[in-house]
């Protein structure tokens, strides 16, 4: 269940995911590796209280010490209007529009998901690319979120159970364990 | 009771003045417009928890600051270029408790003698403003040596054949090399040069209360999560523990108030929107050498060379292909470096001469490869070859690379004022950021690019590519991008003439008796060496000076 997007939006998000990064003989794709979880996590981050911005510190368990990443950062007052600037857009409140109107990643996403078509989920790769490159912008932004989604932290709902890290050999994040002088010098 | 001193800035200057201060019996405010990770909340004379390894939060999510939504900076090559061309991230340095020493590697190299009388070893430049500083290697050498000691600096005492003289050993030996760079060593070594282990603020043995460092590879741009790197850290809880420091994180210094020659205090905005004022009987400037001019702008202070010579390292940046793996992901980041790009040799002269310039100066080179994935995943082509590449990893796990901090030389037209309407989220003017490299620093790239390749080649390269940062955007041949070095210098130059610099020897203001400058501002030239450990060692100079 997406927290923030429509069923029906997070099945176009979740086609355009593959697309963007498929999966292949070498690694999971952005769908398998949870990138659309980690896309709505963001845009609906102020659904939960810490919102999800900022995993917290300073080890994630995966090699030892405790599962800290699973809570997130309160933010100060500068930090929450900052990630509601850019997650919901200024929307006409005078404190966000200091320098002028700030349209938000809820809205680009909401926006091109609607312009790439409730039918792209079955169309042809062909159409597909030519409608994910018809949206100004839309692509390099996707392939970004891409990007963090399958390498990023698991907690932040991608990346699930590391697998992009394995599949890159990829040990993550280490502390405290880190590595020994040995295994730097000589590996 | 009134404050002996406001600290302005929670970095290495900012802290390196607290300590001086409070050892000496000063009761001091620091004021940090960022917010407090470095700090345990419950007890400031230990560090958080906060920290972690973590790409997303370090390098997509603006943890350390400053968020460009609510804290941007706006900038242009030149005034040809109108108001400005960009509005976001300029050259940041993190706006956070501990500043800029957080999110570095911790490179501490000192300065060479040679640095601090340019004009009169090697002569002046056309277009630039080389100057001697007011200060010699000679009379710093004592307070590079406490803030070593301070923060905790490993190195190799006589592994750098250029390097002044040290009155003492380094305080720990230096950790452990990297693999890579015991490839690179070996061929630049080969090739004449003469690499040694990077002087590094990471403990190498426990020191201080602090443990070693344990190689977990997330060091340059990330806050450590258990403080092996000891700037500014050691230096804030040292003046913390002493009680007669507060740190007031999360508040914003609008101005800068002056009765007459002499600052009566200054104006905060707090956390919450609300506003006051704070008295001391000096006030210690240490916002970081784009902050602190627009904070004396902002308070109006007037001088012909405020926010001038501004200087950011033209850094040229070499990669290389390996045919095996490099593991840059495990250990310090950057274990090695060499000054030979600095100190020139025939090859370089020549040219220069060719040039058409009397001199020509690089910088310092690490050694160092590319560690984290998510930066990696975004330079390759979405689709069916993101899988592949990224499992062959050619600029990741099989890159080696060097940087080099090529010295930028101080132009009049390279500076830091106000924007005229772009505004922060609590509505003051940000900073305008004016820069483009000279010809100095663009000959000096053309030449020491290729001589960095052949080492890299030296070494085994199957390709090798030479590119600069800032780089060539579309426009054309002339470099136009943004900085993104993080080494802001000069802007409230030091020196003797009250007519030329705006700051006297100490960083004190020549036009007010109570304000001093404590961060690499008052540079006067900007090295081919990262701007810390001098910066931190002229505020230790500067609070002497005053208690």
């Amino acid at each position: 269940m997406p927290t923030w997007l429509t069923e029906a939006e997070f099945e176009v998000l979740t086609a355009a995911c593959d697309r963007t990064v498929p999966a292949t003989a070498h690694g999971p794709g952005a769908v398998a590796a949870g990138v659309p979880d980690y896309i709505d996590g963001l845009l609906g981050a102020f659904t939960v209280d810490p919102p999800r911005i900022w995993a917290r510190g300073p080890t994630s368990g995966r090699f030892g010490g405790e599962a800290a990443f699973a809570s997130f950062h309160p933010l100060s007052p500068l930090d929450e209007l900052a990630w509601r600037m850019r997650i919901e857009g200024s929307q006409g409140r005078p404190e966000a529009e200091f320098n002028g109107p700030v349209i938000g990643l809820q809205e680009r996403y909401r926006s091109a998901l609607a312009a790439l078509g409730a039918d792209f989920c079955a169309a042809s790769s062909e159409v597909q690319d030519a409608r994910l490159a018809a949206v100004d912008g839309f692509g390099q932004l996707l392939f970004h979120h891409c990007c963090e989604g399958l390498y990023g932290a698991p907690e932040y709902g991608g990346n699930r159970e590391a697998s992009a890290w394995a599949a890159i050999d990829f040990a993550g994040d280490v502390q405290p364990r880190g590595w020994t002088d040995a295994e730097v010098t000589e590996p | 009771m009134t404050l002996d001193a406001i600290i302005i800035g929670s970095g290495p200057g900012g802290s390196a003045a607290a300590d001086v201060f409070t050892a000496a019996g000063w009761t001091v405010a620091i004021v940090e417009k960022g917010r407090n990770h470095l700090l345990d909340p419950d007890d400031m004379t230990k560090p958080s928890s906060d920290y972690s390894n973590d790409e997303i939060k370090f390098h997509n999510r603006y943890f350390l600051g400053p968020d460009p939504l609510v804290e941007p900076r706006t900038f242009r090559t030149s005034e040809e270029d109108g108001d400005r061309v960009h509005v976001g991230e300029v050259n940041s340095v993190p706006s956070t408790v501990g500043g800029g020493g957080t999110h570095a590697d911790g490179k501490v190299p000192r300065f060479m003698p040679g640095d601090f009388r340019l004009l009169s070893d090697l002569g002046p430049q056309p277009d630039a403003d080389v100057a001697d500083w007011p200060v010699t290697y000679d009379e710093l050498e004592p307070f590079y040596g406490q803030v070593e000691r301070a923060i905790g600096v490993a190195g190799l005492d006589g592994a750098n054949p250029f390097a002044g003289p040290r009155a003492d050993p380094f305080p720990m030996p230096p950790g452990a090399p990297m693999f890579g760079a015991v490839r690179s060593v070996a061929a630049a070594e080969r090739l004449g040069y003469h690499p040694y282990p990077a002087p590094t603020a990471a403990n190498s043995v426990p020191y201080d209360g602090r443990p070693a460092c344990n190689n977990c590879g997330f060091c340059a741009f990330f806050g450590c999560p258990i403080h092996a790197k000891g700037d500014p850290v050691a230096l804030l809880t040292r003046a913390m523990a002493t009680g007669r420091a507060e740190l007031l994180s999360e508040t914003f210094v609008s101005k800068i108030c002056f009765e007459g020659r002499r600052a009566t205090g200054v104006d905060l905005v707090q956390a919450d929107g609300t506003t006051r004022f704070l008295a001391a009987r000096y006030v210690i400037v240490a916002a970081g050498a784009i902050e602190t001019p627009r904070l004396l702008l902002l308070s109006d202070v007037e001088h012909p060379a405020l926010g001038r010579y501004l200087m950011v390292h033209f850094q040229t940046i070499v990669a290389g292909g390996m045919p095996y793996r490099t593991y840059a992901e495990r250990g310090r980041s950057v274990t090695h470096v060499h000054d030979d790009m600095i100190v020139g040799d025939e090859l370089s002269r020549q040219a220069a001469r060719d040039a058409g310039l009397s001199w020509i100066r690089g910088g310092l080179v690490e050694h160092a490869g590319a560690a984290m994935p998510i930066m990696e995943a975004k330079h390759y082509p979405p689709g069916a070859v993101h899988n592949q590449l990224m499992a062959d990893s050619p600029i990741r796990k099989r890159l080696w690379a060097f940087t080099m901090q090529g010295e930028d030389l101080p132009y009049p037209g390279n500076r830091v004022d106000l924007d005229p309407s772009v505004r922060d989220a609590r509505g003051f003017p940000v900073a305008r950021v004016t820069y483009r490299p000279g010809r100095h620093e663009l000959v000096a790239h053309e030449h020491f690019g290729p001589r960095l390749a052949d080492i890299l080649k030296e070494m085994g390269a199957e390709w090798t590519a030479v590119t600069s940062s800032p780089g060539r955007g579309n426009a054309g041949f002339t470099p136009d991008s943004v900085p993104e070095s993080r080494h802001n210098m000069g802007t409230v130059r030091m020196g003797t003439d009250p007519r030329t610099s705006v700051t006297d020897p100490f960083g004190r203001l020549h036009d007010y008796d109570n304000v001093v400058v404590a961060d690499s501002s008052v540079f006067v030239t900007s090295t081919g060496y990262g701007p810390t450990l001098t910066l931190a060692t002229l505020s230790a100079r500067a609070a002497h000076h005053l208690v």
